[in-house]
């Protein structure tokens, strides 16, 4: 027979909030390693992406005179686009190769697992922590844009602001747990490939998609980054459709929700065994 | 301290740990000693509350790792048999890192990060890279990591696999003296000779299930002779020899490179052989040790 519990001995579980707080520590030390190299990065892109495709794209394009779903310039249709756009490459790079790192290289994750943290907990510290350098970026990114013009509505802008988060995020979780079930970094370069490049391109950040034939459009509209694109849009020029934004926003928070989920699972399957 | 009965892990349709039973007794030193793949580090990923259990029965100070394994792990420290120091941070802010995830104070944590780099002697590498540090050195701070938070029971998987003879008396020193604090210590190796200088009571273990249990002394009184008489004749010679000396003891055990007569009186057996004529290239009379318990058990040895 097993001994009996001496009472005394076992400890009340600490709630998961704090075991999450006991992270900050570490990733204060990762942020404060990488924080010089992503704040150049994080100022001058957003500012080449503006001038190249937004300035001097968009003078063609506005010369052209075609439909831009009501935005009044292309430069200001482009600029919510690239916002959202650059969340799922910030969530991506902070996930793909980091978290395989944190598995096989510096086995960061095997020294939690050790610790009374759990991989619930585990995983919540590194989407929060995605979550805070997607709001940075995105911050940084829309304080960029502001001088030239493109926003009609500073409430509308204080409220995308957080939905690039949840962009973000909507891709993190997914990415996380595909990071966790890979045994090697060349997986991420398809995944690029295949999936960030073209959503990138064709998910409405540089064109309506009006534009594209109408099965491609039905592919567009499932994409969470469309969903993203649509609704910071939508905000940014003070054109807000409830319906469609409830359907944006319900889309993002879902895959928010199945990513982070789908990442406790990977993790845990590749951790505890 | 730890308590298993049947206990087995699987990996898909591999046995690694095939039902065994664990009793750890509060202070003691408790060994796992077996050679690659015997399911010592199996076994140890469980105790450490980290890898469920596939079958049987396990309790870790008295709780339930499928339960409280958070409760559990807050009052274990594991040195794991492949590093997971963090070579960003430096020596000490990897105490310091690590110590947060149990809940420590910072000023808490200093203090305790200072005490232990000076127990492992560290204290002046305490801002140095951990890429610079050598293997010993790096063995040491993962043992200060794992005392961080002041553990009732301490893990150490294969704590001086890879390491110099004078390194790994420097950590066999720092495990005697955290085991004189009443530190209960399980760990695994599969140097016979680590096993004999620091475990009070080991199990020997075998293709994922324990073939031996009890005191180094118990073990060897138990498997094998007081001595053994070891004779190296040229290669190729032993086996036919083995034949010629085959009477003159209890037990002859043939290695490629040499000959083990298992005998009460190793000198004695030895005079016999050399009465028969027999000029072995080398002779040597020793104790047992807990190598000849294994070969015995299994018919093979350790290390190969
Ligand atoms: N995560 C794993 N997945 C699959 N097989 C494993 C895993 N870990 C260990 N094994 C296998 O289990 C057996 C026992 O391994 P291990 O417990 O590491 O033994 P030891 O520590 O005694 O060398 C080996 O055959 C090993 O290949
Ligand atoms: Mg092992």
């Amino acid at each position: 027979m097993a001994p009996a519990a001496v009472l005394s001995t076992v400890t009340s579980a600490v709630p998961s909030w704090e075991m999450v707080a006991r992270q900050r520590v570490y990733w204060a030390t990762v942020y404060r390693r990488t924080w010089k190299g992503s704040v150049f990065t994080s100022f001058v892109l957003p500012l080449f992406y503006v001038v190249a495709m937004g300035v001097l794209l968009g003078r063609f394009v506005d010369a052209g005179g075609g439909s831009l779903d009501g935005a009044p310039s292309y430069l200001s249709f482009v600029a919510p686009g690239l916002v959202a756009s650059y969340s799922m490459q910030v969530a991506m790079g902070e996930t793909t190769w980091p978290v395989m790192g944190m598995i096989k290289w510096s086995r960061t994750y095997y020294a939690m697992t050790a610790s009374p943290l759990a991989v619930a907990d585990i995983v919540a510290g590194q989407l929060l922590y995605v979550m805070f350098r997607t709001a940075s970026t995105g911050a940084v990114f829309l304080l960029v844009m502001s001088p030239f013009g493109v926003f009609d509505s500073w409430v509308g802008v204080l409220l995308a602001w957080p939905v690039t988060v949840l962009v973000g995020l909507s891709f993190a979780g997914v990415f996380t747990a595909y990071a966790a079930s890979v045994n090697s970094d060349t997986a991420f370069l398809v995944v690029y490939r295949l999936l960030v490049v073209p959503l990138f391109l064709f998910s409405g950040a540089f064109f309506p998609i009006g534009n594209l034939s109408a099965p491609l459009q039905w592919v567009a509209r499932a994409t969470p980054l469309w969903h993203g694109v649509d609704l910071v849009r939508m905000l940014v020029l003070d054109d807000v459709q409830v319906g469609a934004a409830l359907v944006h926003l319900g889309y993002l928070v879902l895959l928010s929700l199945v990513g982070w989920v789908l990442a406790v699972w990977r993790l845990g399957k590749r951790l505890e065994v | 301290m730890v308590w298993a009965r049947g206990l087995r892990k699987s990996y898909g349709d591999l046995e690694a740990v095939r039902g065994i039973d664990l009793d750890v007794r509060p202070g003691e030193a408790f060994g796992f000693l077996g050679p690659n793949g015997a399911g010592k580090s199996s076994t140890m990923r469980m105790i450490a509350a980290v890898s469920p259990p596939s079958a049987g029965e396990l309790m870790i100070l008295s709780m339930d790792p499928t339960t409280h394994g958070p409760q559990i792990r807050a009052r274990l420290g594991v040195c794991p048999q492949d590093d997971t120091l963090d070579n960003e941070l430096n020596v000490r802010d990897n105490l310091m890192v690590y110590g947060s995830y149990f809940g420590m104070r910072k000023a808490e944590v200093a203090a305790r990060a200072d005490e232990l780099l000076d127990f492992v002697q560290l204290r002046d590498k305490a801002k140095g890279k951990v890429e610079d540090l050598s293997g010993g050195m790096k063995r040491r701070l993962t043992i200060a990591r794992s005392l961080i938070n002041d553990p009732d029971l301490m893990l150490l998987d294969e704590p001086t696999t890879g390491l110099d003879p004078q390194a790994r008396h420097l950590l066999w020193d720092r495990l005697f003296r955290l085991k004189a604090r009443g530190v209960t210590l399980v760990l695994t190796t599969h140097y016979m000779d680590e096993a004999e200088q620091l475990c009070d009571r080991l199990v020997v273990m075998d293709g994922g299930e324990i073939v031996a249990a009890g005191s180094p002394l118990e073990l060897i009184r138990a498997h094998s002779t007081r001595e053994v008489a070891e004779l190296r004749f040229g290669v190729g010679d032993n086996e036919q020899n083995a034949e010629l000396v085959a009477d003159l003891a209890p037990r002859v055990e043939v290695l490629p490179d040499r000959l083990l007569l298992y005998t009460d009186d190793g000198e004695a057996t030895l005079a016999q052989v050399h009465e028969r004529g027999l000029a072995p290239m080398a002779v040597l009379v020793r104790r047992s040790t807990l190598e000849d318990v294994f070969l015995r058990l299994t018919g093979r040895t350790l290390v190969e």
